[in-house]
């Protein structure tokens, strides 16, 4: 049996079938091809697929898409802007080499817009802690948190 | 594709209660970030879910008349920490939920399934017990309060029957006024860790700030369930804070109370000296908080929080 939920996923009213046993994570990867989102671990520990919910990062491996009714959900794909121009926290990953093999990558960034997205400046030592719902096997985090600081970093 | 036969999304508390006595393989789902994480291991499989994820009445923290903090269940750990009523008067539980998983977890993750689960490693689970929180369950036949310290009956249960919706988690001002503590967690890493062992003390001290009032020491991990340490909390009312033996007392006293166990976490002896060293720590902290004027007075209604004397 399929329920049918209403959702805004990067700023587009989306009305899409799925089944109610469907986590959100799958339902925006196979259903509306939003790659972005990766599948990670799948129990909550490795933030590879967290996308925002009304302004809130979540691990969509964990939510399930009935709860999106009417929701707002923002993965790295609505950061484009409207002439394919990238977001300054996807600039700043570029810019301090935060990126390795990516996989980690999206999720990161969605937990930096959520940060910058608050106004509040952090230090390093919190923006440590805001960043511990992500894996990294690749960068050693140096370079993300060099990112980070300079879109809402104490010192940006 | 969780393996799950059955999905109902409730409107109410009521309509939860309704649902889980209609369905007897049905389980609750709150936050999802236990229950999820069960289901996709094959725990549970081809049972029901009653989703209690949409009650907007079961989130938020709230004041009553008496000065009662009554926490919704559905509370994020998240929001729980960013309360101003829970930051002013209870912020080492505040504390305690912020050591939960990682930040997304904590953004779902709610203080009900946190009790209601069962789990001795629940972050919340000391500082609970130390504050007597009342546990505010609605099923069939009305209306019933639980205090924590009689919540559980053994490893991931309690005495929450089937068709039991936790409504609220109450704390008196008895609980809390006068009171400071101190949440201390031991995990291998600092993040996305289950607790080896959880250990909160809370200090009540007489007005000049010398001598212990009332003491309370609650544990997670140090049993197959949360529990209050009564003996050590009863030898150290009454005694200086300037009196370093003190110390002595509550590591030494807390050994007898206590039955950790060994796990693929820890051992049993290493739990045993953790157990003692968070209890000296933790007390040392909330006397601290104490003696720097952290203790809250009641709270009253008068929508800024303002206290009362107590």
């Amino acid at each position: 049996m399929l329920n049918i939920v209403h959702m805004w996923v990067n700023g587009n009213e989306v009305e899409l079938a799925h089944d109610p046993r469907e986590s959100l994570l799958e339902t925006l990867r196979d259903r509306l091809n939003l790659t972005s989102v990766k599948k990670g671990c799948g129990v909550g520990e490795c933030g590879a697929c967290t996308v925002l919910i009304d302004g809130v990062a979540v691990d969509t491996c964990l939510y399930l898409t009935m709860w999106a009714e009417g929701k707002h959900i923002l993965t790295t794909e609505g950061l484009k802007g409207p002439n394919g121009e990238l977001n300054p926290i996807q600039q700043a990953f570029i810019d301090e080499a935060a990126v390795q093999c990516g996989f980690c990558t999206p999720g990161l960034i969605m937990t930096a817009v959520e940060l910058a997205g608050t106004g509040k400046k952090y230090t390093r030592d919190e923006l440590r802690k805001l960043i511990a719902g992500h894996l990294c096997r690749c960068t050693g985090y140096e370079n993300i948190l060099n990112a980070m600081e300079k879109i809402c970093g104490a010192g940006s | 594709m969780f393996d799950i036969e059955g999905y109902y999304e409730a409107k109410s508390v009521e309509d939860a209660v309704r649902l889980l006595a209609e369905h007897e393989d049905a389980q609750i789902i709150s936050g999802g970030t236990d229950v999820l994480v069960k289901l996709r291991d094959g725990k549970d499989a081809g049972g029901s879910l009653v989703s209690i994820h949409e009650i907007r009445e079961l989130h938020g923290v709230r004041l009553q008349e008496d000065g009662t903090l009554e926490i919704g269940p559905a509370t994020c750990f998240t929001d729980l920490t960013n309360d101003p009523l829970i930051r002013r008067y209870v912020p080492y539980l505040g504390e305690a939920v912020d050591t939960v998983g990682g930040p997304q977890v904590r953004n779902q993750g709610t203080i009900g399934g946190n009790v209601c689960n069962g789990a001795t490693s629940a972050d919340s689970a000391a500082t609970l017990q130390t504050l007597n929180a009342v546990v505010v369950l609605q099923g069939t036949d009305g209306i019933r309060r639980v205090s924590v310290t009689e919540f559980y009956t053994g490893p991931g249960r309690t005495v929450r029957r089937h068709d039991e919706v936790c409504r609220a988690i109450e704390i008196r001002p008895e609980d809390y006024a006068g009171f400071t503590g101190c949440y201390m967690k031991y995990g291998k890493r600092a993040a996305m860790e289950i607790a080896t062992l959880g250990c909160c003390v809370r200090v009540k001290l007489d007005q000049e700030g010398r001598t212990i009032k009332e003491a309370r020491i609650g544990y997670g991990v140090a049993a197959p369930t949360p529990i209050r340490c009564p003996v050590t909390e009863a030898a150290l009312a009454g005694c200086s804070v300037e009196d370093d033996r003190i110390y002595e007392m509550i590591d030494s006293g807390v050994l007898g109370e206590v039955r950790p166990r060994s796990s693929w976490r820890a051992s049993k002896e290493f739990r045993m000296q953790l157990i003692s060293e968070m209890a000296r720590r933790a007390l040392k902290e909330a006397i601290r908080r104490s003696l720097n004027g952290e203790a809250p007075g009641v709270a009253a209604q008068d929508g800024k929080g303002g206290d009362q004397a107590c």
